[in-house]
Protein backbone atom coordinates (compact mmCIF):
# COMPACT_ATOMS: atom_id res chain seq x y z
CA UNK A 1 0.00 0.00 0.00
CA UNK A 2 1.46 3.15 -0.97
CA UNK A 3 2.00 6.01 1.93
CA UNK A 4 -1.02 7.38 2.59
CA UNK A 5 -1.09 11.70 2.05
CA UNK A 6 0.52 13.40 5.34
CA UNK A 7 -1.30 16.22 6.41
CA UNK A 8 -0.37 19.01 8.73
CA UNK A 9 -1.67 21.67 10.20
CA UNK A 10 -1.16 24.93 12.09
CA UNK A 11 -3.03 28.01 13.50
CA UNK A 12 -0.68 31.27 13.81
CA UNK A 13 -2.75 34.10 14.39
CA UNK A 14 -6.58 32.70 14.44
CA UNK A 15 -8.74 31.71 17.36
CA UNK A 16 -8.49 28.19 16.21
CA UNK A 17 -12.43 28.35 15.03
CA UNK A 18 -11.43 27.10 11.72
CA UNK A 19 -9.72 24.04 13.29
CA UNK A 20 -13.11 23.60 15.90
CA UNK A 21 -14.57 23.88 12.10
CA UNK A 22 -12.33 21.05 10.68
CA UNK A 23 -13.65 18.84 13.87
CA UNK A 24 -17.02 20.07 12.76
CA UNK A 25 -17.13 17.25 9.69
CA UNK A 26 -18.06 14.99 12.55
CA UNK A 27 -17.93 11.15 11.84
CA UNK A 28 -16.77 11.97 8.12
CA UNK A 29 -12.81 12.26 10.49
CA UNK A 30 -12.80 8.25 10.79
CA UNK A 31 -13.13 8.57 6.18
CA UNK A 32 -10.41 12.09 6.83
CA UNK A 33 -7.82 9.25 8.97
CA UNK A 34 -8.34 6.51 6.48
CA UNK A 35 -7.29 8.93 3.81
CA UNK A 36 -4.67 10.89 5.26
CA UNK A 37 -1.70 10.32 8.28
CA UNK A 38 -1.62 13.54 10.28
CA UNK A 39 2.14 15.19 10.94
CA UNK A 40 1.81 18.36 12.99
CA UNK A 41 -1.31 19.64 14.51
CA UNK A 42 -2.94 20.61 17.51
CA UNK A 43 -5.18 17.17 16.72
CA UNK A 44 -2.47 15.10 17.33
CA UNK A 45 -0.01 17.27 19.67
CA UNK A 46 3.05 16.50 17.45
CA UNK A 47 4.91 19.60 18.07
CA UNK A 48 7.85 19.04 15.09
CA UNK A 49 7.21 19.04 10.67
CA UNK A 50 7.89 16.84 8.63
CA UNK A 51 7.67 16.99 5.05
CA UNK A 52 4.22 16.74 4.24
CA UNK A 53 1.62 17.13 1.12
CA UNK A 54 -0.07 19.25 2.36
CA UNK A 55 -0.41 21.81 4.60
CA UNK A 56 -3.49 24.19 6.35
CA UNK A 57 -2.85 27.31 7.67
CA UNK A 58 -5.43 29.07 9.92
CA UNK A 59 -4.90 32.93 10.94
CA UNK A 60 -2.91 35.62 9.83
CA UNK A 61 0.81 36.80 11.39
CA UNK A 62 1.17 39.14 13.92
CA UNK A 63 4.58 38.04 15.68
CA UNK A 64 8.18 36.56 14.84
CA UNK A 65 7.27 33.11 15.55
CA UNK A 66 4.30 33.02 13.09
CA UNK A 67 6.30 34.08 10.49
CA UNK A 68 8.73 31.58 11.69
CA UNK A 69 6.38 28.79 11.62
CA UNK A 70 4.57 29.84 8.42
CA UNK A 71 7.97 29.59 6.37
CA UNK A 72 8.77 26.36 7.96
CA UNK A 73 5.03 25.14 6.60
CA UNK A 74 5.66 26.72 3.32
CA UNK A 75 10.00 24.57 3.13
CA UNK A 76 7.71 21.20 4.37
CA UNK A 77 4.18 21.22 2.28
CA UNK A 78 3.92 20.71 -1.28
CA UNK A 79 0.72 22.40 -1.00
CA UNK A 80 -0.42 25.03 1.34
CA UNK A 81 -3.60 26.13 2.00
CA UNK A 82 -4.73 29.36 3.70
CA UNK A 83 -8.04 28.29 5.83
CA UNK A 84 -10.19 30.85 6.91
CA UNK A 85 -10.68 34.82 6.81
CA UNK A 86 -7.57 35.30 9.17
CA UNK A 87 -5.33 33.87 7.03
CA UNK A 88 -6.56 35.34 3.59
CA UNK A 89 -6.74 39.15 4.39
CA UNK A 90 -5.46 39.26 8.22
CA UNK A 91 -8.88 38.88 9.48
CA UNK A 92 -10.19 40.35 13.04
CA UNK A 93 -6.86 40.85 14.37
CA UNK A 94 -5.91 42.74 11.33
CA UNK A 95 -7.90 45.74 12.90
CA UNK A 96 -4.97 46.25 15.18
CA UNK A 97 -3.69 47.86 12.24
CA UNK A 98 -5.47 50.83 12.61
CA UNK A 99 -3.55 51.96 15.28
CA UNK A 100 0.24 52.23 15.69
CA UNK A 101 2.05 49.24 17.53
CA UNK A 102 2.58 50.92 20.87
CA UNK A 103 -0.48 52.23 21.49
CA UNK A 104 -2.09 48.67 20.97
CA UNK A 105 0.16 47.70 23.83
CA UNK A 106 -0.08 50.91 25.78
CA UNK A 107 -4.28 50.57 25.78
CA UNK A 108 -3.70 46.41 26.67
CA UNK A 109 -1.72 46.51 29.15
CA UNK A 110 -0.96 49.64 30.73
CA UNK A 111 -4.27 52.58 30.33
CA UNK A 112 -6.94 50.16 29.90
CA UNK A 113 -9.93 49.67 31.77
CA UNK A 114 -9.45 46.87 34.50
CA UNK A 115 -5.44 46.43 34.07
CA UNK A 116 -3.75 45.67 37.22
CA UNK A 117 0.82 45.92 37.69
CA UNK A 118 1.13 47.88 34.80
CA UNK A 119 3.80 47.20 32.41
CA UNK A 120 4.53 45.89 28.56
CA UNK A 121 5.39 42.09 29.04
CA UNK A 122 9.19 41.72 27.92
CA UNK A 123 9.77 37.84 28.51
CA UNK A 124 12.02 37.02 25.93
CA UNK A 125 10.29 33.90 25.66
CA UNK A 126 7.22 35.41 24.31
CA UNK A 127 7.51 36.57 20.29
CA UNK A 128 8.23 40.03 19.68
CA UNK A 129 4.61 41.52 17.69
CA UNK A 130 4.64 43.23 14.30
CA UNK A 131 3.80 46.20 13.59
CA UNK A 132 0.77 45.01 11.43
CA UNK A 133 -0.79 41.79 11.25
CA UNK A 134 -0.37 40.83 7.30
CA UNK A 135 -2.25 37.73 5.70
CA UNK A 136 -0.20 34.80 5.20
CA UNK A 137 -0.02 35.17 0.91
CA UNK A 138 2.11 38.83 1.73
CA UNK A 139 4.46 36.39 3.72
CA UNK A 140 5.14 33.27 1.49
CA UNK A 141 3.33 31.68 -1.66
CA UNK A 142 -0.30 30.42 -1.03
CA UNK A 143 -1.79 27.61 -3.24
CA UNK A 144 -5.59 27.54 -2.53
CA UNK A 145 -7.72 29.82 -0.78
CA UNK A 146 -10.73 28.99 2.02
CA UNK A 147 -12.39 31.99 3.06
CA UNK A 148 -14.70 32.02 5.76
CA UNK A 149 -15.15 32.70 9.45
CA UNK A 150 -14.66 30.23 9.89
CA UNK A 151 -15.30 28.21 6.68
CA UNK A 152 -17.83 25.69 7.37
CA UNK A 153 -17.06 21.78 8.10
CA UNK A 154 -18.69 21.40 4.17
CA UNK A 155 -16.92 23.86 2.69
CA UNK A 156 -13.02 21.73 4.26
CA UNK A 157 -14.70 18.91 3.48
CA UNK A 158 -14.96 19.67 -0.01
CA UNK A 159 -11.68 20.74 -0.27
CA UNK A 160 -9.84 18.03 1.20
CA UNK A 161 -12.38 15.52 -1.01
CA UNK A 162 -11.35 17.16 -4.17
CA UNK A 163 -7.99 17.64 -3.60
CA UNK A 164 -7.24 14.31 -1.83
CA UNK A 165 -9.25 12.76 -5.44
CA UNK A 166 -6.86 15.14 -7.77
CA UNK A 167 -10.53 16.23 -8.75
CA UNK A 168 -10.57 20.24 -9.77
CA UNK A 169 -11.89 22.16 -6.49
CA UNK A 170 -15.27 24.22 -6.97
CA UNK A 171 -17.40 24.71 -4.03
CA UNK A 172 -21.31 24.74 -4.14
CA UNK A 173 -22.71 28.69 -3.73
CA UNK A 174 -23.80 27.76 -0.47
CA UNK A 175 -20.01 27.05 0.70
CA UNK A 176 -18.02 30.23 -0.16
CA UNK A 177 -19.18 33.71 2.90
CA UNK A 178 -16.48 35.74 4.22
CA UNK A 179 -17.71 35.77 7.30
CA UNK B 1 -38.92 45.32 -35.37
CA UNK B 2 -37.22 46.52 -32.68
CA UNK B 3 -33.26 46.32 -32.48
CA UNK B 4 -31.34 43.57 -31.25
CA UNK B 5 -27.68 42.98 -29.97
CA UNK B 6 -26.13 39.58 -28.51
CA UNK B 7 -25.01 39.50 -25.20
CA UNK B 8 -23.28 36.08 -24.65
CA UNK B 9 -24.96 35.00 -27.39
CA UNK B 10 -28.33 35.73 -26.17
CA UNK B 11 -30.84 38.14 -28.47
CA UNK B 12 -31.03 41.70 -26.35
CA UNK B 13 -33.59 43.81 -27.52
CA UNK B 14 -32.79 47.46 -27.14
CA UNK B 15 -34.20 51.08 -27.66
CA UNK B 16 -31.94 53.94 -29.10
CA UNK B 17 -29.96 55.54 -26.36
CA UNK B 18 -30.20 53.09 -24.20
CA UNK B 19 -27.36 51.59 -22.74
CA UNK B 20 -25.90 47.71 -22.84
CA UNK B 21 -27.04 47.63 -19.11
CA UNK B 22 -30.04 49.42 -18.92
CA UNK B 23 -30.98 46.75 -22.00
CA UNK B 24 -29.89 43.79 -19.92
CA UNK B 25 -31.81 44.50 -17.17
CA UNK B 26 -34.90 45.18 -18.75
CA UNK B 27 -34.31 41.44 -20.18
CA UNK B 28 -33.43 40.88 -16.85
CA UNK B 29 -29.81 39.23 -17.34
CA UNK B 30 -27.64 40.02 -14.84
CA UNK B 31 -24.54 42.04 -15.38
CA UNK B 32 -22.24 42.18 -12.13
CA UNK B 33 -22.24 46.20 -10.84
CA UNK B 34 -21.61 47.98 -8.13
CA UNK B 35 -21.89 52.26 -8.83
CA UNK B 36 -24.53 51.57 -11.07
CA UNK B 37 -27.82 51.83 -10.06
CA UNK B 38 -30.81 52.79 -12.49
CA UNK B 39 -32.47 55.46 -10.71
CA UNK B 40 -29.20 57.86 -11.20
CA UNK B 41 -27.19 58.71 -14.19
CA UNK B 42 -24.26 56.29 -15.09
CA UNK B 43 -21.12 56.48 -13.59
CA UNK B 44 -18.67 53.84 -14.64
CA UNK B 45 -15.82 54.24 -11.74
CA UNK B 46 -16.40 50.76 -10.59
CA UNK B 47 -15.60 48.56 -13.81
CA UNK B 48 -17.15 45.47 -12.43
CA UNK B 49 -19.95 45.42 -15.37
CA UNK B 50 -16.96 45.88 -17.62
CA UNK B 51 -17.97 43.30 -20.91
CA UNK B 52 -16.01 42.98 -24.19
CA UNK B 53 -17.20 43.64 -27.66
CA UNK B 54 -14.73 43.16 -30.19
CA UNK B 55 -11.89 42.92 -28.09
CA UNK B 56 -12.68 46.17 -26.52
CA UNK B 57 -13.37 46.36 -22.92
CA UNK B 58 -15.68 48.92 -21.92
CA UNK B 59 -18.35 49.31 -18.92
CA UNK B 60 -21.44 48.01 -19.73
CA UNK B 61 -23.39 50.68 -17.80
CA UNK B 62 -22.03 53.74 -20.09
CA UNK B 63 -21.76 51.77 -23.19
CA UNK B 64 -23.87 52.43 -25.75
CA UNK B 65 -25.95 49.22 -26.98
CA UNK B 66 -25.73 49.38 -30.45
CA UNK B 67 -27.25 47.18 -33.63
CA UNK B 68 -25.69 43.88 -34.18
CA UNK B 69 -22.87 44.05 -31.62
CA UNK B 70 -22.03 41.04 -30.09
CA UNK B 71 -21.43 41.49 -26.66
CA UNK B 72 -19.08 39.31 -24.16
CA UNK B 73 -19.91 39.42 -20.36
CA UNK B 74 -19.21 36.09 -19.18
CA UNK B 75 -15.96 34.63 -20.15
CA UNK B 76 -13.29 33.38 -17.71
CA UNK B 77 -11.39 36.81 -19.42
CA UNK B 78 -13.88 38.90 -18.32
CA UNK B 79 -14.35 37.40 -14.52
CA UNK B 80 -11.00 37.28 -13.90
CA UNK B 81 -10.56 41.29 -15.02
CA UNK B 82 -13.87 41.63 -12.45
CA UNK B 83 -12.01 39.62 -10.20
CA UNK B 84 -9.04 41.91 -10.43
CA UNK B 85 -11.02 44.85 -9.73
CA UNK B 86 -12.61 43.67 -7.49
CA UNK B 87 -9.53 42.42 -5.36
CA UNK B 88 -8.09 46.27 -6.03
CA UNK B 89 -11.25 47.45 -4.12
CA UNK B 90 -11.00 44.87 -1.03
CA UNK B 91 -7.04 45.65 -0.21
CA UNK B 92 -8.14 49.52 -0.89
CA UNK B 93 -10.47 49.61 1.81
CA UNK B 94 -10.36 47.60 5.61
CA UNK B 95 -13.10 45.60 4.40
CA UNK B 96 -13.74 42.77 7.22
CA UNK B 97 -16.55 40.75 6.65
CA UNK B 98 -16.62 38.93 10.20
CA UNK B 99 -17.28 42.30 11.95
CA UNK B 100 -19.67 43.90 9.20
CA UNK B 101 -23.25 44.31 9.85
CA UNK B 102 -23.57 44.55 6.15
CA UNK B 103 -22.25 40.89 5.71
CA UNK B 104 -24.23 38.65 3.89
CA UNK B 105 -26.68 41.82 2.14
CA UNK B 106 -23.61 43.50 1.02
CA UNK B 107 -23.60 44.13 -2.67
CA UNK B 108 -19.91 44.12 -2.86
CA UNK B 109 -19.38 40.74 -0.96
CA UNK B 110 -22.01 39.21 -3.12
CA UNK B 111 -20.83 40.53 -6.72
CA UNK B 112 -17.14 39.08 -5.10
CA UNK B 113 -19.24 35.84 -4.41
CA UNK B 114 -20.72 35.76 -8.47
CA UNK B 115 -17.26 36.34 -9.69
CA UNK B 116 -15.83 33.40 -7.57
CA UNK B 117 -13.17 35.83 -5.93
CA UNK B 118 -11.86 33.59 -3.18
CA UNK B 119 -9.04 35.80 -2.06
CA UNK B 120 -7.92 39.15 -2.16
CA UNK B 121 -4.55 38.46 -3.87
CA UNK B 122 -2.60 41.72 -4.01
CA UNK B 123 -1.04 43.67 -0.53
CA UNK B 124 -3.24 44.91 1.58
CA UNK B 125 -2.79 48.90 2.11
CA UNK B 126 -4.78 49.10 5.96
CA UNK B 127 -5.54 52.38 5.39
CA UNK B 128 -6.45 54.35 8.38
CA UNK B 129 -9.44 56.02 8.18
CA UNK B 130 -12.26 57.38 10.62
CA UNK B 131 -15.65 55.75 11.48
CA UNK B 132 -18.16 59.10 11.87
CA UNK B 133 -20.49 57.73 14.32
CA UNK B 134 -22.01 61.93 15.13
CA UNK B 135 -25.32 61.46 13.33
CA UNK B 136 -28.39 59.70 15.52
CA UNK B 137 -29.62 57.78 13.15
CA UNK B 138 -26.63 56.83 10.36
CA UNK B 139 -23.16 55.66 10.80
CA UNK B 140 -20.09 56.03 8.18
CA UNK B 141 -17.67 53.93 8.23
CA UNK B 142 -15.18 55.31 5.60
CA UNK B 143 -13.22 51.51 6.01
CA UNK B 144 -16.14 50.67 3.57
CA UNK B 145 -16.30 53.07 1.33
CA UNK B 146 -15.65 51.80 -2.38
CA UNK B 147 -16.57 55.33 -4.20
CA UNK B 148 -18.92 54.44 -5.92
CA UNK B 149 -20.45 58.07 -5.73
CA UNK B 150 -24.12 56.32 -5.51
CA UNK B 151 -24.61 58.47 -2.37
CA UNK B 152 -23.19 61.89 -3.92
CA UNK B 153 -25.48 61.28 -6.55
CA UNK B 154 -28.44 60.42 -4.71
CA UNK B 155 -28.05 63.12 -2.19
CA UNK B 156 -27.79 65.60 -4.54
CA UNK B 157 -30.26 64.51 -7.78
CA UNK B 158 -32.67 63.49 -5.07
CA UNK B 159 -32.91 65.07 -2.08
CA UNK B 160 -31.27 68.09 -3.86
CA UNK B 161 -28.87 68.67 -0.70
CA UNK B 162 -25.51 67.48 -1.79
CA UNK B 163 -24.20 66.33 1.57
CA UNK B 164 -21.77 64.73 -0.05
CA UNK B 165 -18.62 64.83 -2.50
CA UNK B 166 -15.20 62.86 -3.45
CA UNK B 167 -12.25 65.17 -2.73
CA UNK B 168 -8.90 64.57 -3.09
CA UNK B 169 -7.07 62.72 -6.67
CA UNK B 170 -5.94 59.35 -7.32
CA UNK B 171 -4.94 57.58 -4.03
CA UNK B 172 -5.89 60.32 -1.78
CA UNK B 173 -9.73 60.22 -3.44
CA UNK B 174 -12.03 60.07 -0.19
CA UNK B 175 -15.89 60.99 0.62
CA UNK B 176 -16.23 64.03 2.48
CA UNK B 177 -19.54 65.83 4.24
CA UNK B 178 -20.63 68.98 3.55
CA UNK B 179 -21.06 70.63 7.09
CA UNK B 180 -18.95 73.07 9.19
CA UNK B 181 -17.18 70.73 11.15
CA UNK B 182 -17.16 67.75 8.43
CA UNK B 183 -19.36 65.39 10.69
CA UNK B 184 -22.36 63.73 9.51
CA UNK B 185 -24.07 64.89 12.36
CA UNK B 186 -23.57 68.91 12.01
CA UNK B 187 -24.70 68.53 8.21
CA UNK B 188 -28.35 68.25 6.80
CA UNK B 189 -28.30 64.39 5.92
CA UNK B 190 -31.64 62.43 7.43
CA UNK B 191 -32.34 58.74 8.16
CA UNK B 192 -35.09 59.55 5.47
CA UNK B 193 -32.73 60.40 2.83
CA UNK B 194 -32.82 58.60 -0.50
CA UNK B 195 -28.59 58.72 -0.12
CA UNK B 196 -29.30 56.66 3.44
CA UNK B 197 -30.39 54.37 1.31
CA UNK B 198 -27.78 53.18 -1.74
CA UNK B 199 -24.69 52.10 -0.50
CA UNK B 200 -23.85 48.63 -1.65
CA UNK B 201 -21.47 48.33 0.86
CA UNK B 202 -21.82 48.69 4.78
CA UNK B 203 -20.10 52.37 4.94
CA UNK B 204 -23.24 53.85 5.27
CA UNK B 205 -25.88 52.09 7.54
CA UNK B 206 -28.34 52.65 10.03
CA UNK B 207 -28.06 53.23 13.63
CA UNK B 208 -29.61 50.69 16.01
CA UNK B 209 -30.31 47.57 13.45
CA UNK B 210 -27.40 45.89 13.65
CA UNK B 211 -27.79 41.88 12.82
CA UNK B 212 -31.41 41.88 12.51
CA UNK B 213 -31.09 39.19 10.44
CA UNK B 214 -30.41 36.41 10.93
CA UNK B 215 -27.11 34.61 9.40
CA UNK B 216 -28.35 31.83 6.80
CA UNK B 217 -31.87 34.44 6.10
CA UNK B 218 -29.74 37.32 5.02
CA UNK B 219 -30.15 38.37 1.20
CA UNK B 220 -27.39 36.87 -0.12
CA UNK B 221 -27.29 33.70 1.96
CA UNK B 222 -29.03 31.43 0.09
CA UNK B 223 -29.22 32.62 -3.82
CA UNK B 224 -26.45 34.52 -5.34
CA UNK B 225 -26.48 38.24 -6.93
CA UNK B 226 -27.69 37.31 -10.20
CA UNK B 227 -31.00 36.02 -9.24
CA UNK B 228 -31.69 38.10 -5.46
CA UNK B 229 -31.01 41.62 -7.42
CA UNK B 230 -29.48 44.35 -5.90
CA UNK B 231 -29.40 45.58 -2.12
CA UNK B 232 -31.13 48.72 -3.29
CA UNK B 233 -34.39 46.86 -4.69
CA UNK B 234 -34.39 45.68 -1.15
CA UNK B 235 -34.25 48.23 0.86
CA UNK B 236 -36.59 49.24 3.48
CA UNK B 237 -37.73 52.82 3.77
CA UNK B 238 -36.61 53.86 7.55
CA UNK B 239 -39.79 55.91 8.66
Amino acid sequence: MADKPRVATVSLCGCFGCHMSLLDIDERILQLVDLVTFDRTPLTDIKTLGDCDLGLIEGGVANAENVEVLREFRRRCKTLVAVGACAVNGGIPAMRNQFGLAECLRESYCDGIGVHNPGIPSDPEIPLLLNQVHPIHEVVAIDYFLPGCPPSADAIWTFLTAFLEGRPIAFPYLQIHFD
Amino acid sequence: MSKTFKLDGREIPFETGQTIMDAALAAGVYIPHLCHNPEFAPHGSCRVCLVDIGGRQVSACTAAASEGMEVDSCSESIQETRRAILQMLFVEGNHVCPACEKSGACQLQAVAYYTGMLAPHFTHFFPRRPVDASHSDVIIDFNRCILCELCVRASRDHDGKRVFAISGRGLDSHLVIDSPSGLLGDSSFAAGDKAAHVCPTGAILPKGRGYETPIGERLYDREPISIVGDVRAHEEEVV
